[in-house]
């Protein structure tokens, strides 16, 4: 005791104080402040680590600080829902910048990796974190109701089954076959890309885990009428019957047509 | 004399020893040597020889002829057979997976198939019976004008006009004109009904829609009524007016009533009076297309470009909706929304044109 009292006017007592103070504040704010749903499974060491990651490979397009390039938009605010959907199907990193960034098989991160970059871009700014499984898991959603409320919202451009379609300019939205629910509520609280923003007031997450339910359900559908064409209704099937259909018929035409000898 | 060497006018190719046809005269080498200017009159070349079919000429060609004639009526008739027994004995559940098609239902594809055969047997053998055994000569049916001879003519009228005088129809106008009456307004029942089954009059029902003063905007499906602090940057919601729960025509409306709620950055919206007839960015456009009235859902949030489905019609939200591409020929009429004294959204005002394609009073 006597030797802390002795250097109790040693000049760095201050500091030391001062910074003992800081992290009592800090802790006693952590522990007590409201945290989004990952706040807890987020440490420092993955938001160094998702820094790191983050500017070897995004920052060209996003900025070393995700504060957006005229090539890609500032990451602040988007939430680590927003990467783990654009990452975790293989969207980001794009080859190059375009209009449209397709969903790609190769995933080039694991998710350990994704996770911190999820939480990096999360500590930016808050934002939209990654869903809870209790909402993602279709096979607790109303799959009925779903259909409705994706006829309502989602229908118009990816099509009543799911099948995707065209949007303006060489945009398109894509299929919906065979998502993970993961990454249908991630894409519907975020708005990726063209996609608008359908936030939690807008459609519930019990909804979204309904719209889960109906998109799962359309994938296990068993198909029995022959070539789907692409589910894309009367474009493809119109073409199918134009070709074909017509195509038979001039034939017979000519046939009929012709002299006989 | 010309550089060939002939008279101007040439010299008319003849008919050669078998008339026309034979020796076809080809089209650059022209009916007239020389300047290749045009004869007189064409001479009607006939018909080309007629060529014999096999089936005419022998007998062993004809008999196959007939084989396979009956062969393809015989498939005819196994397809139909067919058709008959797969119509009871094929459960319906029945998959099958058929290489290059896919998972097909077994009952339909084997109806299918087996009509077409049933169908197509009988149509190609009757063809091809056609083809090589029915009489196959050349003919010509001339063509007469259809007007009847002026003595035929001359004759009906002076029968009509013999009748009427004898009916005395002349003599008595009063018959004549108390006939033509009864029979014309004969004619105003047929009309009447024809015209009544056309249903009642639009009045202003095209012009109109749901939306009052004061109606909260409320969700599709769910009706629930949205706060403006719901509705963040770049989110888009479908709205239908809270009136609808007492519609009795509930499609009806909900065709003409369809809104969709979109939120801008407000500095983004280059139309003043788009910011003033929203609130705070957030702003509500008819959802129906102009152009044919499709539901206009396609909102990229980025680019603010709404795309109508159907036939890409695009309206550019920052804009006033006006089109940016495609056949629609006017801007989608926006609702003007306020807030309420609890913080919901509400119409300050109905539409103030109406919605959805034009129409003749529209103008």
């Amino acid at each position: 005791m006597n030797a802390l009292a002795a250097r109790r006017r040693h000049p760095a007592a201050i500091a030391l104080l001062i910074l003992v103070g800081l992290l009592v504040t800090g802790a006693a704010y952590a522990a007590l402040a409201p945290k989004p749903a990952q706040a807890s499974t987020v440490s420092a060491d993955q938001v160094e680590q998702g820094k790191k990651l983050f500017q070897a490979n995004c920052s060209t397009c996003h900025g070393l600080g995700a504060e957006g390039t005229k090539d890609g938009p500032s990451l602040a605010g988007v939430g680590a829902a927003a990467v783990d959907f654009q990452v975790g199907t293989g969207r980001m990193p794009m080859t190059r910048p375009d209009v449209q960034a397709p969903r790609k098989e190769e995933v080039l991160f694991d998710e350990k990796e994704i996770a911190a970059m999820a939480a990096y871009v999360a500590s930016l700014a808050p934002g939209p974190a990654v869903p809870d499984a209790e909402y993602t898991d279709g096979e607790k959603g109303d799959p009925a109701k779903g259909g409705e409320l994706f006829r309502v919202n989602c229908a118009m451009c990816h099509n009543a089954s799911g099948a995707g379609g065209a949007l303006t300019r060489g945009k398109y939205a894509p299929s919906l076959r065979n998502i993970s629910g993961e990454h249908i509520y991630e894409a519907m609280v975020t708005g990726p890309q063209s996609m608008p923003v359908f936030n939690d007031s807008n459609v519930s997450p019990e909804s979204k885990r309904d719209i889960i339910a109906f998109l799962h359900t359309v994938d296990k559908q068993e198909k029995v009428g022959g070539m789907t064409l692409g589910n894309l209704g009367p474009v493809s099937e119109g073409l199918f019957i134009w070709v074909f259909g017509l195509g038979i018929m001039i034939g017979f035409a000519v046939w009929l047509g012709q002299k006989s000898a | 004399m010309n550089e060939h060497g002939t008279e101007h006018g040439g010299q008319v190719a003849q008919p050669g020893p078998e008339g026309f046809g034979r020796e076809a005269v080809r089209l650059d080498q022209g009916h007239i040597v020389g300047t290749g200017g045009l004869p007189e009159r064409f001479d009607n070349p006939g018909f080309p020889p007629h060529i014999p079919r096999a089936a005419d000429l022998d007998e062993r060609a004809a008999k196959r002829a007939e084989k396979q004639v009956a062969t393809l009526f015989g498939l005819s008739m196994l397809g139909t057979l067919v058709f008959i027994v797969a119509y009871f004995a094929i459960p319906m559940e029945n998959r099958v997976f058929i290489p290059g098609i896919g998972l097909a239902n077994l009952s339909n594809v084997v109806l299918g198939v087996s009509l077409a055969f049933g169908l197509l047997g009988i149509g190609i053998g009757a063809v091809h019976w056609a083809k090589t055994l029915m009489p196959d000569e050349e003919m010509v049916e001339e063509r007469h004008p259809l007007r009847s001879s002026d003595e035929a003519r001359g004759g009906f009228v002076k029968t009509v006009l013999t009748g009427g005088t004898e009916a005395q129809l002349d003599r008595r106008p009063l018959i004549k004109y108390s006939l033509g009456g009864a029979l014309g307004l004969f004619a105003l029942p047929v009309v009447l009904q024809v015209a009544g089954s056309l249903g009642p009059l639009p009045k202003d029902e095209l012009s109109k829609t749901m939306w009052k003063k004061g109606d909260r905007l409320v969700r599709d499906p769910e009706l629930t009524p949205v706060k403006a602090t719901d509705v963040t940057i770049g989110s888009v919601f479908h709205i239908l007016p809270e009136s609808i729960k007492d519609s009795e025509h509930v499609l009806e409306d909900k065709a003409k009533a369809a809104v969709l709620l979109m939120r801008l950055e407000p500095e983004a919206i280059k139309v003043a009076k788009e910011r003033d007839w929203g609130h705070d960015g957030i702003v509500a456009y008819s959802k129906i297309c102009t152009h044919v009235g499709c539901p206009v859902g396609l909102y990229e949030q980025q680019t603010h470009h709404l795309l109508c489905p159907c036939h890409q019609s695009t309206f550019d939200v920052t804009q006033d909706c006006k089109v940016i591409f495609g056949p629609a020929k006017r801007p989608l009429p926006q609702l003007k929304i306020t807030v309420d004294a609890e913080g919901y959204l509400v119409a300050d005002a109905p539409f103030r044109e109406a919605v959805g394609p034009s129409f003749w009073e529209r103008g």
